[in-house]
Order: C-alpha cells, then sequence, then structure tokens
C-alpha cells in the first residue's frame, strides 16, 4: 500500500499527540496524584504506537509501547510517579521527537534508544509486584479464537475515538437458535438491523464467514451506535430466530481490558467479570452508569481541548488564496476610482456595497492566515522546565493569552527570538535560589509571558522577577566593549541604556554560560523582530525585575497607509508609524547646525525633505511658502517628512519589487494602486536613525 | 547533431540583438514606469505586469549607449532568469527566427560599443545580417550592480 498519502497527516497528527504528551506529562509533574491526567497521557501514547506500527515505524512504537507499560503501572496504582521516572519519560519523548523529526526529513525514524528503553524496563521491573500482569493471567485457554476477537490497534482506536466523542460503544453477543435452518440469514438481518444505526467495527467470525455460515450458533461484535442498549436489543431479539442478545457498553477502561484480555466468550461462557452486563430490561443500568461516569471525568479534558471543528489545509492555498484576494483589492479601488468619475448612481452604490463585502472578505482571509501564539509558545513550559534544572533554579512560567492571533507568516519567523529572550530571563534575569533568598524572595522565581492585542499590534511580553538591570553595570559593560563612550553614556536616560542590551557584541554575563550569554542574542533578537516590523522595549527596575515588551504587525500582507503625492509620484507611508499630519510654514523650518528642524508640541524635531532625499524631478518642497508634513515616529522619537500633498488613506497590498533591484534605504517595498500605477512604500524606520 | 535555436530579435539604434525566446515571458509595450529613486541610471523603476511588479532597465543604459526617446516601436522585453524578473526597454522588437548554434561564433572584443562579457556570441544570418546574442546572467549580473553603486555613490 502506498504511504505516503498517510504520511503527512502520520507526521501532523504525532507532533500533536507528541506536544499533548509534554504538555500533560508536566501538568502530571506539578501534580503528581492525578491519575486522570495519566489517563490521558496514556491512550495519547497508545495512539501513537498504534500509528506508529500502522506505518511501520518500529523503533517508534516499540519505545511508545515501553512507556504505555511505565504508564499502565502507574495507572493501576502499582507504581508511583517520582522524578526519576519523569526524568525518563521526558529523554522518551525527546527520542520519540527526534524520530518524527527524523520521519519529516524522509528518514525511518530510526534510533538508537536502547538506553532509555533499558531505563523504561528497570522503572517497569523494579516495581513491578505479583499481580502485576492480569491481563497474560487472564487470557483464555482458546488462543486461537482469543487473537481472533483481539482489536488491532486501528480498531481499538477507533472505538477509543468513538467513547470520547460520546458515541456509544457496544459489545454484541449474538446467539441464534440451533433449530435455526437459515443462520446465515439471521446474522445477516442483525448485521443489516444494526448497520442502519450504526458501525460495526469488528466481527467474529468475519462478516464473510458469517454469511456463509461457517459459525456455530454465536457470533460476536465491536459495534458503534449512538442509540441506547434496550433499543437495540429490542432490535436483534425482533429478528425471529435469534435466541439471545447480550449488549454490553463498553467505556475506555473496559475497552482497554478487552482489547488486552481478549474477550473469548464466543462458545458461550459469561462475559468478563469486568464489564458490566446489561440485561433485558433497564434495571440495572445503575452499575453502567457508574462505570461511565468515572472515565467520563479523565475524557473531560481531551474533550475540552479540542471543541472546535478544523480541517488541515496546505498553506499554500491560503497563499495563492491572499494573491488573488490582493487583485481583487486592486480592482476595487480601480472601481471605486471610475465610479466617482462617472457620478453614475447606480454604479456607485454598487461599488459601495462591492466595498463592504470585500472589506468582510478581507477580514475573513486575514483570519484564515491567523495561529494563536500558543502554536509557539507550547513548547515553552517544557523548555524552562529543562532550562531550571540545568541552572539549578525555581522557575514558574506562567503564560496568559495564548489564544492571541497572529498572521503565520509572523509566527514562523518570532519563535526563536522568543526562545533567546526567555533563556535570557532565565538565565540573567531569574537570580539563583540562595541569591533569591538574601534578596528576600521567594526561591520559586517567576516569569511571566504575556500575550495580547492592542490595536493593529500583538505584544508579547516577557517579565522576570529577578534581579532587574543596573544602569551603573551595564553602562561599565557597554563602556568597556567599546558600544558607547563615557561622554555618551553619562547622557543616557535610563531607558536609552538598557537599549544598550541590543547593541552588537554585548553581553553582561559575568560567566559565559551555554544558555545565553554568547552576547550573539539580543541584537540578533531586534533586528529579526525589527524585519517583521516589530519593535522591542526593555524595561527594568533594578532589583525587581526586567521587562522585554515586543510589538508585532498583526499581519504583513495588507496594511493601511496615507498616500502622499510629491510632483507626479505617489509614495505609501504605513499608517502604523505615522503621529499626525500639519502644515508648516516656510519660516518655522529652522536650521540648526545645518539641519533642518521644526518646533512640535514643544519639542524640536528633524525636517526632512522628502522630494530632496529621493530627488524628485517635478516638486521641491523648498519651493512652497506652506509644506504639508507628515509626522511619523520609531520609538519614541520623531521627524517630519515633508510632502506636497496628502491624497488619502488606503488599504494596500504589499508586493515584493523582486530580486533584481538592490535594497533601497527608505524604501521598504511597493503596491499597486487603483489606477494600476505602481507606488512605493516608504519605510519610516530609514529615515529616523 | 545541429541544434537549433529560437531567437527573439530586438533593436537598438541599427544593431541586432537575440535572446533565446525560452528566457522572455512577454514583449509588452511601452508603459507607465514609477521611477525608483537612488538607483543606477539605467534601472527606469517598476511597472504592474498584471499585478506583478517588476523592475525595468534601459538597455542602452545598461550598455552605456546614449538614450534615446521612447517612440511608438519602443518596447519591453520581460525575461525571467531563475527566480528574477526583469524588463528590458529596447528600441523595437518584431521578429523571432531560428538560427543554428554553429552559427553562433565567439564575441568580438567590442561590438557596437557593447562589452564583450554581456555577448554569448555573434550569428551570422543569411542576408549578411548580424545578430547579436546576449548572455543574460551578465546583462543580469548583481555583483556588478553592486560594484557600479560603489564606483557612482
Amino acid at each position: 500500500m502506498d504511504m505516503n498519502q498517510y504520511l503527512s497527516m502520520f507526521i501532523d497528527e504525532s507532533n500533536d499527540h507528541l506536544q499533548s504528551l509534554n504538555e500533560n506529562m508536566l501538568q502530571l509533574e506539578g501534580n503528581p496524584e492525578d491519575l486522570g491526567i495519566v489517563q490521558v497521557i496514556f491512550r495519547s501514547a497508545h495512539t501513537l504506537k498504534g500509528m506508529a506500527a500502522t506505518m511501520g515505524f518500529e523503533d517508534l512504537a516499540s519505545l511508545t509501547h515501553k512507556m504505555e507499560n511505565v504508564l499502565d503501572l502507574v495507572r493501576n496504582e502499582k507504581l508511583k510517579m517520582q522524578d526519576y521516572i519523569f526524568d525518563t519519560m521526558f529523554k522518551s519523548l525527546d527520542a520519540l521527537e527526534t524520530m518524527v523529526q527524523d520521519i519529516t526529513e524522509g528518514g525511518q525514524g530510526k534510533a538508537d534508544v536502547s538506553s532509555i528503553v533499558a531505563s523504561l524496563q528497570a522503572i517497569e521491573n523494579g516495581e513491578m509486584t505479583s499481580g502485576a500482569a492480569p491481563a497474560t493471567e487472564n487470557k483464555p485457554a482458546n488462543a486461537s479464537i482469543a487473537s481472533a476477537v483481539e482489536l488491532d490497534e486501528f480498531q481499538y482506536s477507533v472505538l477509543d475515538q468513538s467513547i470520547a466523542e460520546g458515541h456509544r460503544v457496544f459489545y454484541v453477543d449474538v446467539l441464534v437458535s440451533e433449530h435455526s435452518q437459515l443462520k446465515g440469514v439471521r446474522a445477516y438481518m442483525v448485521f443489516d438491523m444494526l448497520e442502519r444505526s450504526g458501525e460495526v467495527v469488528k466481527a467474529y467470525p468475519s462478516v464473510q464467514d458469517i454469511e456463509q455460515e461457517k459459525f456455530e450458533r454465536s457470533f460476536s461484535l465491536y459495534y458503534i451506535t449512538t442509540k441506547e442498549a434496550h433499543e437495540l436489543e429490542e432490535g436483534i431479539m425482533s429478528i425471529s430466530e435469534i435466541e439471545s442478545a447480550k449488549l454490553i457498553q463498553l467505556d475506555q477502561e473496559t475497552l482497554q481490558q478487552m482489547a488486552n484480555q481478549v474477550a473469548a466468550t464466543v462458545e458461550g461462557p459469561p462475559a468478563p467479570t469486568a464489564v458490566a452486563e446489561v440485561a433485558s430490561s433497564d434495571n440495572n443500568s445503575a452499575p453502567k452508569e457508574e462505570a461511565k461516569a468515572a472515565p467520563a471525568k479523565t475524557a473531560a479534558p481531551k474533550q475540552a481541548a479540542a471543541p472546535s471543528r478544523t480541517i488541515r489545509v496546505d498553506i499554500e492555498r491560503l497563499d495563492v488564496l491572499m494573491n488573488l484576494f490582493s487583485e481583487l483589492l486592486i480592482d476595487r479601488s480601480r472601481l471605486e476610482q471610475l465610479a466617482s468619475e462617472t457620478g453614475n448612481n447606480d454604479l456607485s452604490d454598487t461599488v459601495a456595497h462591492l466595498s463592504r463585502v470585500s472589506t468582510d472578505l478581507q477580514n475573513i482571509v486575514l483570519k484564515l492566515r491567523m495561529v494563536p501564539v500558543d502554536t509557539v509558545f507550547n513548547r515553552f513550559p517544557r523548555m524552562i522546565r529543562d532550562l531550571a534544572k540545568t541552572l539549578d533554579k525555581k522557575i514558574d512560567l506562567v503564560i496568559t493569552g495564548a489564544e492571541t492571533e497572529l498572521d503565520r507568516t509572523v509566527i514562523d519567523e518570532i519563535g526563536d527570538p522568543l526562545v533567546h529572550l526567555l533563556r535570557n530571563a532565565v538565565d540573567h534575569g531569574v537570580e539563583s535560589i540562595a541569591e533569591r533568598v538574601a534578596a528576600g524572595k521567594p526561591e520559586m522565581g517567576t516569569v511571566n509571558l504575556r500575550a495580547f492585542h492592542s490595536g493593529n499590534h500583538v505584544f508579547i511580553e516577557i517579565e522576570d522577577d529577578g534581579k532587574g538591570i543596573y544602569r551603573d553595570k551595564l553602562l561599565k559593560t557597554a563602556i568597556k566593549r567599546g558600544v558607547v563612550t563615557e561622554e555618551q553614556g553619562a547622557k543616557m536616560s535610563d531607558d536609552e541604556v538598557n537599549q544598550l542590551l541590543f547593541a552588537p557584541g554585548f553581553s553582561t554575563a559575568d560567566i559565559i554560560s551555554d544558555i545565553s550569554g554568547r552576547g550573539v542574542g539580543l541584537d540578533v533578537v531586534k533586528s529579526k523582530i525589527t524585519s517583521l516590523g516589530g519593535n522591542v522595549t526593555i524595561h527594568s527596575t533594578p532589583g525587581k525585575g526586567t521587562n522585554f515588551s515586543v510589538q508585532l504587525p498583526l499581519t504583513l500582507s495588507i496594511i493601511a497607509a496615507m498616500l502622499v503625492r510629491l510632483g507626479s509620484e505617489k509614495y505609501a507611508v504605513p499608517l502604523s508609524s505615522i503621529v499626525e499630519t500639519a502644515i508648516v510654514q516656510r519660516e518655522q523650518v529652522r536650521n540648526i547646525h545645518g539641519n533642518k528642524m521644526i518646533t512640535f508640541r514643544e519639542s524640536l524635531i528633524p525636517y526632512l525633505s522628502l522630494s530632496e532625499v529621493f530627488s524628485v524631478p517635478d516638486f521641491n518642497d523648498a519651493d512652497e511658502q506652506e509644506t504639508e508634513i507628515v509626522v511619523i515616529r520609531k520609538g519614541d522619537r520623531l521627524a517630519a517628512v515633508a510632502v506636497e500633498e496628502f491624497i488619502g488613506q488606503s488599504e494596500i497590498v504589499l508586493k515584493s519589487m523582486g530580486t533584481y533591484l538592490p535594497a533601497i534605504e527608505g524604501i521598504s517595498g511597493a503596491t499597486i494602486l487603483g489606477d494600476g500605477q505602481v507606488a512605493l512604500i516608504l519605510d519610516p524606520n530609514a529615515f529616523i536613525k | 547533431m545541429e541544434e537549433e535555436l529560437k531567437v527573439i530579435v530586438f533593436k537598438l539604434g541599427s544593431e541586432e540583438y537575440g535572446i533565446e525566446v525560452d528566457k522572455v515571458q512577454t514583449i509588452e509595450r511601452m508603459m507607465p514606469i514609477t521611477r525608483v529613486p537612488k538607483t543606477l541610471s539605467f534601472v527606469k523603476g517598476v511597472i504592474n505586469l498584471r499585478g506583478v511588479v517588476i523592475p525595468v532597465i534601459d538597455l542602452r543604459g545598461r550598455f552605456s549607449l546614449p538614450e534615446s526617446e521612447y517612440t511608438d516601436q519602443t518596447r519591453i522585453v520581460i525575461v525571467g532568469v531563475d527566480d528574477m524578473q526583469v524588463g528590458f526597454i529596447v528600441d523595437s522588437a518584431n521578429d523571432v527566427i531560428d538560427i543554428k548554434s554553429s552559427a553562433i561564433d565567439s564575441p568580438p572584443e567590442v561590438v557596437g560599443g557593447v562589452k564583450a562579457r554581456y555577448l554569448r556570441g555573434v550569428a551570422k544570418l543569411e542576408d549578411s545580417r548580424l545578430l547579436i546574442m546576449l548572455n543574460l546572467n551578465e546583462v543580469l549580473n548583481k555583483s556588478e550592480i553592486v560594484q557600479l553603486e560603489s564606483v557612482e555613490g
């Protein structure tokens, strides 16, 4: 069978399962007594094992199997979770991740895991008590039948899933009257009846055998439905020549046992004691209810975690959709322009409606590309745990706003910078336990990771309650490293000093550790975030902690911009960096040290002549008595850019200028206007240095 | 084995030049060009070609020939090399011909003021026409642009 088409699905789902394993394992570590979590972990591991075995990744399957064995002991309260077990489990998860990674890259998922397997085995053996394996002891004598009713991994997971999704799963045992002449037909009628309101997952003997009367008097099957047991039973019994029908509702627990123990009750002996038997009346349904209630509790978190119905779409298709939509936007602007020129009311109305619809459409298209930041955040708890262990610190990572959404392109890029900032907070921010105690702080350091929306931006903050930044120490290092001179340093505000952390070739760690502190990190973080159109700032209170705030644009493909004209040329200025627009008189522009400045809100800001910078052929603001200016902002610094005329605000689609042209200072890209002309987009950051 | 090449023929002044047809995406009439500031003088700007922004260079300027006024005959030849799309402004483009690869000679030092580096060779056609085959990779060489920039800037 060609497995390729399933491979990507396998990889996606494996990653999901690994992620949930990691998360739940962390949760369990905080709360080792909670067997509910163990159940969830066990199920994830089991599904993973099943998938891996189906796909033929034996190493993956066998390692998961070993983990499962240990978990099984824990689940049955034969083994208590302890630190070294957690460590081994986490190691196993890492190994699994490596294997899945290998498979993703086209490998066979092979890895040498003998040492991990050995330690898992040791855990398993070390705590193994006399009655450890009920599964093997209870195995019935008739092995051939036993193995036949045994569910394979796929069937098991189908049943398991159905239970999790709230369907009923029954194990049905049907006995045909011994006088029946047409056993096959009767059996067929049973199947027919059942399949009208559900699905038969597995039958013993096989369906073909049953239809050809290759069975004695009884057959059994696993059945998924939404109907009640008594309804089904009545239905089956209403078929003539059926002597008895036994329905056993399965929950995850009993299903597991069935799968392990193999319910070999085909020849007539009673069903396994563990399962509650449903008699012809509904009277003794109490035990069933009870049995259902217990696993329902454990299943709840899993169900709560995946309530949204989703489909997976190739990101490329979304990109194509986005491109098509941008074409549409350009046509829309053109139509709007034409409509206002012709002055036809009907046309204007229609175009206005089209505009509204396409605005809604735009919101949806943009939303399609939005991904919760959780997809990046979810690997952090594990990372912080490992880091804290290595550094011998106690750290609590508090994540808030993980549901905040960001454009997929931003999400893909933001992971590494955040890892760096977090490592930085754990390594340099939070003090060692001894230091914390000496400073009168709790042993456990806290790192807050927050994401939230604000206007057209998403903020991600990383805040620790560590030692904070000491201006003097930082300045001394900066001067030593030649980042600033002593004079410059003395003049800088505290915030400016803090920003020095982002200067290339800077590190304040006294000892260079391999976690962070090579001094190559923060400047890379800064440039990465800037290249995404974002910004990062630091606030710190010495002794209290440090806050890194990362500001990111919601999306990179469509932005709101102000269109301006200089002579015959049009330029777009991103709205996000505009503070305001104004008109200044020529005499208000003053020369200070050869630089033109204007007074804006009681402070002097630089005045830039765009026509001069871009050598615009048919306009020069120096010829004008009154000049329109756009005040732009970079961080907290402002500058005024002189233009000839404001055209208005517009949603523009970012277009690449191709690979031929080198990067041009002051220009960040191009867009296509309503009239089909190309307009260049200004990069305000380049004007403020 | 004789290889046949299909070549787009265009003119700069009186000289005829050729580019293999598979490197040419389309040939467009002159259209509005948005000037891009702070670039080389032969980079005329960018155009909107059906939703894609493409830089346009004046081929005369690229070869340090005197630039001329645009006429009705002026065309923009859009070529694609690797992932790069660039438009060439040429005096006219109106012919596609087949030539044999054996008809292409290695280029002399200078042809019509164009440096040999930009040329793949010169093809002799029947009626003693000479067709100058361009070496697109050299014409679009970016490292040279950077060098030129540092000289000019």
